[in-house]
């Protein structure tokens, strides 16, 4: 089984700060996989890696077999990997509607599909099917920068997933969602994501939305790779629970309480 | 043999007045991050200025030597005077703006003062060849040179010196630097920003103004001198890296011997060369030699 | 709006027919003047299509001059005359040169673009003032165009120069119209907003940025042989900075909002300009700096944007 996303000794450096240290990872298809790690850990890097914005110092990155390592960000999206943000990047003077749109027009990148009406009824369906599987309908006709905080976050989310990619790389996902919407989303999403037999990665800070979706979790610190493995198990270890989580706390009921 | 002299001797001085010209533009830049564009007009009203104080000085028949002290006069003069009017009059107005505002915004200001140089002193050429030609010229190695054009290298490393120890050695410099590098943290420190962008400005005017002030008395004074020096002055600041001094002083050593050397080997070359380098040195390096490194973005 | 499903090319198309028909009526000084505001659009129209996309190309007289230079010396080196061949020949010119210059420029954006197209077009300036085969600063005579082989002489002839002007107007403005709805025309817009998430849709921003470059050559460079047939003489300042700043200054006139505009603000400026040099001849450029001062500070959209805002709330 070739492994859907396989990264193989990745090392990065910017001047004395080593953004990446060794880094090995093989993701299967269809799996849901967790990224968690403090501030600066090294997880936006890794992904910037994976999804060509920024080249390894050294090690390979393969995508289904396909050695994608130098490719920059565009190619790697036709191939099948697309990414969400942290902080949301979206076309702020355009519309909700429009910002689909754009994401759906450069879907083939042909030179016909550069010169076709941007306002088509096949892409117009797409997109309006996409806004209400995010419930963004009701912000279709508004400009972009000027969405609050967690729906400028669904937006970005929602560009980045229209396309159908293979893989989906979401930094930060429910960062900047109120915390009653959190859950409805995530349903949403993986939900949608699980259907299509997605291979999700998801960066997150949230516990309880990684303990909730993530089969696998990933944690990140000072560059390196400190746990690789079951959920239950890499949250339980010693060193995410000091590098990450924090503490020997009993978080439930410290949650319960509150 | 005559002609490396000629090479390396033409190549300092065109350098020394490439540096002059442009260290006013970049440090602007650096500073503000406003490329001014006005910076060709400054120059003209520093040149004009001059031409018409040396001339009428002359006229008058005083000692010719106290001349010389006009041209940086005048400069001062078209500094402060068109520099601060320029920034409390107009950007002032507009910070905060995209940088390509600013580049149309200080493109307008061009165009209103290439027309307030036509209104003062009407399109005829003027000279002022006076404090060129009273120096006298000296041998260098078997070629005849101006010491007026001799001069003008000691003043460009004079300028080159003070700017890097004004940068570097002063507390004004200091907070300069920090404004350079962040002008949000700048502001956020206590930094007064407002009132370093007008020293800033008006020293880049001054700077502007002196370039022309300089060459005054070697070419005649028309409109439209302004336009080729921005083109140039772009050139050159382009090559080092916007914002570095340093850079602007390495731009103009490598365009002024390029262009010496083409004048001598390949007189229709000459105009070409300088895009030629610049072209080239923005394909290996985007943004010139020594320019800053960009933050993470996302 | 009750004027259909679009109603910039109905627009359009009643003021090609309108222009055709009053240009039989009006006195020549007139139909000169709308004849060159028509022809100056069309360059205006490349630098909207650059602004649209986030760059200001402060240098467009390169491929104006380009275009005018190519009719010109088509006419006197090829023989060539007829008015159709040689604005063929001048669209030609522009685009290659545009296909070579823009695999440069294609690279930068914001300042380095705007100071580099300036740069490029005084490049072909200093060329052109130094060759004197082209007749350095005073350039040479066009001859008069044919139409498909028919020679038209005096008062027939200007009709017909103006009626081809104002026709590939028409077919530039219609066409541009088009690429503005297509996905390549909206690129521009996604460009100018956020250029790293084009990449991560599956865009190359340098790709497209290349083509814009290259459609806006072209369209000035047609721009640049109308004037040419038009005015029957070529000379350098065609590729003179202020011959670019007059194309940026109606672009901001106009906003980039629709390809009406800037035809409606290349004719307020080619009038401003009449009556400006008649009575105050050193001020031209000063009233177009303050005017673009006061524009930048208080009507960023350009004319259009008040138009079009009042267009749309009734």
């Amino acid at each position: 089984m070739v492994p859907a996303l396989e990264a193989k000794g990745l090392h990065k450096t910017f001047g004395a700060v080593i953004g990446a240290a060794d880094i090995h990872v093989a993701v299967a298809e269809g799996e849901v996989l967790g990224i968690i790690g403090a501030n600066g850990a090294g997880k936006t890097t890794f992904v910037n890696m994976v999804t060509g914005h920024l080249k390894p110092s050294r090690g390979t990155i393969h995508f289904l077999g396909q050695d994608i390592t130098d490719l920059p960000s565009r190619a790697i999206t036709q191939l099948g990997i697309c990414r969400s943000f942290q902080i949301p990047q979206l076309f702020g003077n355009l519309t909700v509607l429009d910002n689909l749109l754009v994401a759906i027009g450069v879907m083939e990148a042909s030179a016909r599909a550069l010169w076709q009406r941007f306002r088509r009824p096949e892409p117009l369906a797409l997109a309006r099917e996409t806004l209400q599987r995010y419930g963004l309908t009701s912000y279709a006709e508004s400009k972009a920068s000027l969405l609050p905080q967690g729906v400028r976050k669904l937006l970005d989310i929602a560009m980045a997933t229209v396309r159908a990619p293979r893989i989906v790389l979401l930094d930060e996902p429910t960062s900047g969602i109120s915390t009653d919407e959190k859950f409805a989303i995530m349903d949403t999403l993986m939900t949608a994501l699980k259907a299509a037999d997605t291979t999700v990665l998801f960066v997150e800070h949230d516990m309880e939305i990684v303990e909730r979706y993530a089969r696998r979790v990933l944690a990140f610190y000072d560059g390196r790779v400190i746990a690789d493995g079951p959920t239950a198990e890499a949250l339980a270890s010693a060193e995410v629970r000091q590098y990450v989580i924090g503490g020997e706390v009993d978080r439930r009921a410290v949650t319960a309480r509150a | 043999m005559l002609t490396a002299v000629a090479i390396v001797v033409d190549g300092a001085v065109f350098a020394a007045w490439l540096f002059i010209v442009s260290v006013g533009l970049t440090l602007i830049y650096g500073v503000m991050r406003i490329l001014n564009i006005a910076h060709g007009s400054l120059y003209a009203l520093g040149a004009y200025t001059a031409a018409w104080l040396v001339g009428a000085y002359f006229a008058q028949g005083y000692p010719p030597l106290a001349g010389y002290l006009l041209l940086p006069a005048a400069a001062l003069l078209v500094g402060v005077v068109a520099g601060l009017a320029i920034e409390r009059g107009v950007l002032r107005l507009m910070y905060g703006r995209d940088e390509v505002i600013m580049v149309l915004v200080t493109y307008a200001i061009f165009l209103v003062l290439e027309d307030v140089i036509k209104l003062i002193w009407g399109v005829d050429p003027y000279f002022a060849y006076q404090p060129y030609g009273l120096l006298g010229t000296v041998d260098v190695l078997g070629l005849p040179y101006p010491i007026y054009d001799l001069a003008t290298i000691a003043l460009a490393i004079v300028i080159g010196a003070v700017v890097w120890w004004g940068l570097n050695r002063t507390r004004v410099g200091k907070l300069l630097i920090a404004v350079i590098h962040d002008r949000e943290m700048s502001m956020a420190v206590g930094i007064d920003v407002t009132r370093l962008f007008a020293v800033t400005f008006v020293l880049g005017a001054v700077l502007a103004a002196l370039g022309g002030a300089v060459s005054a008395p070697k070419i005649s004074v028309v409109p439209g001198i302004g336009v080729e020096v921005i083109v140039l002055a772009f050139a050159v600041v382009v090559i080092g890296g916007l914002g570095s001094v340093g850079g602007a002083m390495i731009g103009a050593v490598i365009v002024g011997f390029a262009r010496a050397a083409a004048v001598h080997l390949l007189p229709e070359a000459e105009l070409f060369v300088i895009y030629a380098i610049m072209a080239a040195v923005l394909v290996v390096r985007p943004y010139g030699l020594f320019a800053k490194p960009e933050a993470r973005r996302i | 709006m009750t004027l259909g499903r679009n109603p910039t090319v109905l627009v359009l198309a009643a003021a090609a027919v309108g222009l055709l028909g009053l240009g039989l009526l009006m006195p020549d000084w007139l139909r000169f003047l709308v004849q060159i505001s028509l022809a100056n659009s069309l360059a205006v129209l490349g630098v909207m299509l650059q602004m649209r996309a986030g760059l200001v190309s402060f240098g467009q007289g390169l491929y104006y001059c380009i275009g005018g230079y190519a009719a010109g010396m088509s006419g006197h080196l090829l023989g060539v005359s007829d008015a159709f061949a040689l604005l063929l020949l001048g669209l030609v010119a522009s685009i290659l040169v545009a296909m070579a210059l823009g695999l440069l420029m294609s690279r930068y954006r914001e300042i380095f673009f705007a100071m580099l197209s300036l740069a490029f077009s005084m490049i072909l300036y200093g060329l052109l003032v130094r060759a004197e085969a082209l007749g350095s600063t005073d350039g040479f005579n066009v001859p008069p165009a044919t139409f498909l082989g028919i020679a038209f002489k005096g008062g027939e002839h200007r009709y017909a120069t103006y009626a081809l002007t104002c026709a590939l107007a028409f077919v530039v403005a219609l066409a541009l119209n088009r690429y503005l709805v297509s996905t390549l025309g909206y690129l521009g817009d996604a460009i100018r907003e956020n250029e790293i998430r084009v990449e991560y849709l599956g865009a190359s921003v340098r790709r497209t940025l290349y083509i814009k470059y290259v459609i806006a050559a072209g369209v000035s460079g047609l721009g640049g042989g109308l004037v040419a047939i038009a005015v029957g003489h070529v000379d350098p300042d065609l590729a003179y900075w202020t011959t670019s700043g007059e194309f940026v200054f109606v672009a901001l006139l106009s906003g980039t909002g629709n390809v009406l505009a800037p035809f409606v603000g290349s004719l307020l400026l080619e009038f401003i300009r009449t009556f400006a040099f008649a009575y105050a001849p050193y001020t031209w450029q000063m009233i177009l700096g303050g005017t673009m001062l006061l524009l930048i500070l208080f009507l960023p959209g350009g004319l259009w944007s008040v138009i079009g805002a009042r267009a749309e709330r009734s």
